[in-house]
């Protein structure tokens, strides 16, 4: 009979205390490893989402607004960038821009209230987040309606073509084929008359995307209002470039005429929330091109250029951090806490157990033996409830990983934070701490006293 | 020779900073297979003197040695060792550990020692004993003789080749105090293990070839016990 069936033995003895010892050493590290998942969660959310791209060219303003707008479609985007500052961007030599994507934002879905975000067949080419190692993530798109009764022609080709996130679809039941109409943005709730046709749904990404409806950005701006009035636009035009394009003084001529146009929105009319850009080159070219990139938009007034990674870091920092200390902080002392609670259960046991170890000494266990079971005992009891405690914690987040998808996030139940792997060790190292005073009481025994009590 | 006492001092501190003697014994020996009955007053020592055999505890002065091997100048960790294989231990109260069941509790008694747990010698100790179907019941669940029955096998179970008995039937109703003893005897006799075995009871006494009174080889300066002898 070694000493782990002793420990065990005893523990048993103490059923009720043994449990109710483990179960808030369990309740404590379930809490833990939630805060470890969560955690990691967060931070994938965030700091892999903003792997994305390199680049977030957008107005003046606030950089982690820009970032947290365009990438992760939270907040309210600031006054737009006209449409010809894509275009030149684009067009600019020795920029080493490998990809720029126009993305213009505001409405939202009559259902479910998800952001709508014209941007053009492009977007869904790039990867939309890189893993650690780099490897990068795109988009897969399935393009035929579940029931096969109807296809879309790909992606967001045509100018009232839609394709949404998974979320989007699950939510509202939507699938390829399937018509929608936008709520302007802002307060009016103002319902627009064009219709969209689901023509992809998006697979999960685990990225904001999944919330996403994309429209192509021509079709956004042929919904009645979307586009700048001319007069607003070309005075805009004059102020942001110091002159206005020939395509703008052909519209005004027209306007002026009395003529209208059925065809696309004229460039001046059209504006863009942001614009995602990819620099091409080895590390060290991109490093420099982003810099100066960067140097030169964000010397002027009017637009500015902001590495997303920067920003995130900086607000995980800044932020996510702190609340994560925290929290991991008060479950550190829920831990504690528990461990004076087996401590508190052995010591209480031990009057009535010193009878037991005179016994184990009167046949022979010798002082380190008993010290040992006792060890032992508060080991078990640590690393049953620390188990236990994971279990839980896994089973909590597979209960909630539904709910937690409805907010775009994809989660694995059984992926294991780092940090818990500290726990087991952590838990040893407090079941040692909290059994060796016990423990000592066991070892300094007096036999033959106890024995003739 | 099995047992053998020189010289052997044992006092007890006393609340006046004095101490009090229990154990003055000059010379004591018992021959090995050899079985005695050891009678004394209350609180004239004999369990100190069972404790300090067992290497429980140590005498202020002169030697143990149980088969030829000095027990007394052991270190504590290689005495409990010895004990745990050279010593069996059957007492008053039983002393047996209540979470775990007969047979548990006769394996135990074999956990501290060098040698395997062995299992088979467990069920065989308990079916000569008649516990056969008792081998799952705790303490709790079992007569005192039953009790009783576990702890003789259990003394037995690492094959010493001393067994010490405190009153072994004194807590055990008439009608298993026989049996008790008779199973003690016969299975040292099998054995060829040497029994000391402490009783106040003459006629538990009276059935030894050896009879011993306490009072008669110790001779504590100061000891003021009160001869008790019963039927």
């Amino acid at each position: 009979m070694n000493l782990w069936v002793i420990a065990i033995k005893s523990v048993r003895q103490r059923a009720l205390a043994s449990v109710l010892t483990s179960l808030s050493v369990a309740l404590g590290v379930m809490l833990m490893v939630v805060v470890l998942v969560a955690n990691g969660m967060v931070e994938r959310m965030f700091v892999q989402t903003a792997t994305g791209y390199d680049l977030i060219v957008g107005p003046k303003g606030s950089q982690l607004e820009l970032v947290l707008t365009s990438i992760y479609r939270i907040g309210v985007a600031g006054e737009p960038l006209p449409y010809r500052f894509y275009r030149e961007l684009t067009a600019a030599k020795n920029n080493r821009i490998a990809d720029a994507v126009p993305i213009t934002m505001g409405d939202v879905t009559q259902e479910g209230g998800f952001p709508i975000l014209g941007t053009t067949p492009a977007y869904f080419a790039l990867p939309y987040m890189h893993e650690s190692d780099g490897t990068p993530r795109r988009f897969r798109i399935r393009t035929h309606s579940l029931d096969g009764k109807h296809s879309g022609e790909g992606l967001i080709r045509n100018p009232f073509d839609a394709a949404i996130g998974a979320v989007v679809a699950r939510h509202n039941g939507w699938d390829v084929g399937t018509k929608l109409k936008l709520v302007h943005g802002g307060s009016d709730g103002h319902v627009h008359d064009e219709e969209f046709t689901v023509s992809g749904v998006l697979e999960a990404t685990g990225s904001p995307n999944d919330r996403t409806v994309f429209v192509h950005v021509d079709g956004f701006y042929m919904i009645s209002g979307h586009e700048k009035p001319l007069s607003e636009a070309v005075a805009r035009e004059l102020e942001f470039f110091g002159n206005i394009s020939e395509e703008s003084q052909q519209a005004i001529e027209a306007e002026k005429s009395g003529g209208h146009s059925h065809g696309p929105v004229p460039e001046a009319q059209k504006e863009v929330t942001a614009i995602l850009v990819n620099i091409q080159g080895d590390v060290g070219e991109q490093v420099l091109a982003e810099s100066r990139l960067m140097s030169g938009l964000n010397e002027g007034v009017q637009a500015q250029a902001v590495k997303p990674i920067v920003q995130i870091d900086r607000m995980m920092q800044t932020l996510v951090g702190p609340i994560r200390t925290l929290l991991m902080g008060l479950t550190s002392l829920i831990i504690a806490v528990s461990g004076i609670g087996i401590f508190v259960s052995i010591y209480n046991s031990m009057a009535d157990r010193k009878k037991e170890i005179a016994i184990m000494r009167a046949l022979g266990a010798r002082r380190q033996t008993v010290l040992t079971v006792i060890l032992a005992e508060s080991t078990l009891l640590c690393v049953v409830g620390g188990l236990g405690g994971f279990l839980l914690a896994h089973l909590l987040i597979l209960a909630c990983a539904p709910m937690v998808a409805g907010y775009g996030l994809v989660v694995d139940p059984w992926t294991f934070a780092w940090g818990e792997l500290v726990l087991l060790p952590v838990l040893i190292a407090l079941a040692s701490l909290v059994g060796f005073v016990p423990g000592m009481t066991a070892y300094r025994t007096d036999v033959a006293q106890t024995l003739s009590d | 020779m099995s047992l053998l006492l020189e010289n052997i001092r044992k006092s007890y501190p006393e609340p006046d900073g004095g101490r009090l003697p229990v154990l003055e014994i000059e010379r004591f020996e018992m021959a090995r297979g050899e079985q005695l009955a050891l009678v004394g007053a209350s609180g004239g020592g004999k369990t100190t003197l069972l404790n300090v055999i067992s290497g429980i505890t140590t005498p202020d002065s002169g030697r143990v040695v149980i088969d030829d091997t000095l027990v007394s100048e052991m270190p504590e960790a290689v005495r409990d060792r010895f004990r745990a294989e050279r010593i069996g231990f059957v007492y008053q109260t039983f002393n047996l550990l209540p979470a775990f069941t007969a047979l548990e509790n006769v394996l135990l008694g074999m956990s501290f020692s060098r040698g395997r747990v062995d299992r088979d010698r467990a069920l065989e100790l308990l079916e000569s004993v008649g516990l056969t179907n008792r081998l799952k019941h705790r303490p709790g669940q079992l007569s005192v003789g039953e009790q009783q029955r576990v702890a003789v096998a259990r003394a037995l179970s690492n094959r010493p080749s001393l067994l010490l008995a405190d009153e072994p039937t004194a807590n055990v109703d008439l009608a298993n105090q026989q049996t008790i003893l008779e199973l003690i005897r016969t299975a040292c006799t099998t054995d060829s293990v040497a029994l000391l075995l402490v009783t106040h009871s003459v006629d538990v006494a009276q059935q030894f070839d050896r009879v011993e009174r306490l009072d008669e080889f110790n001779t504590p300066a100061a000891a003021t016990a009160t001869p008790e002898v019963s039927r």
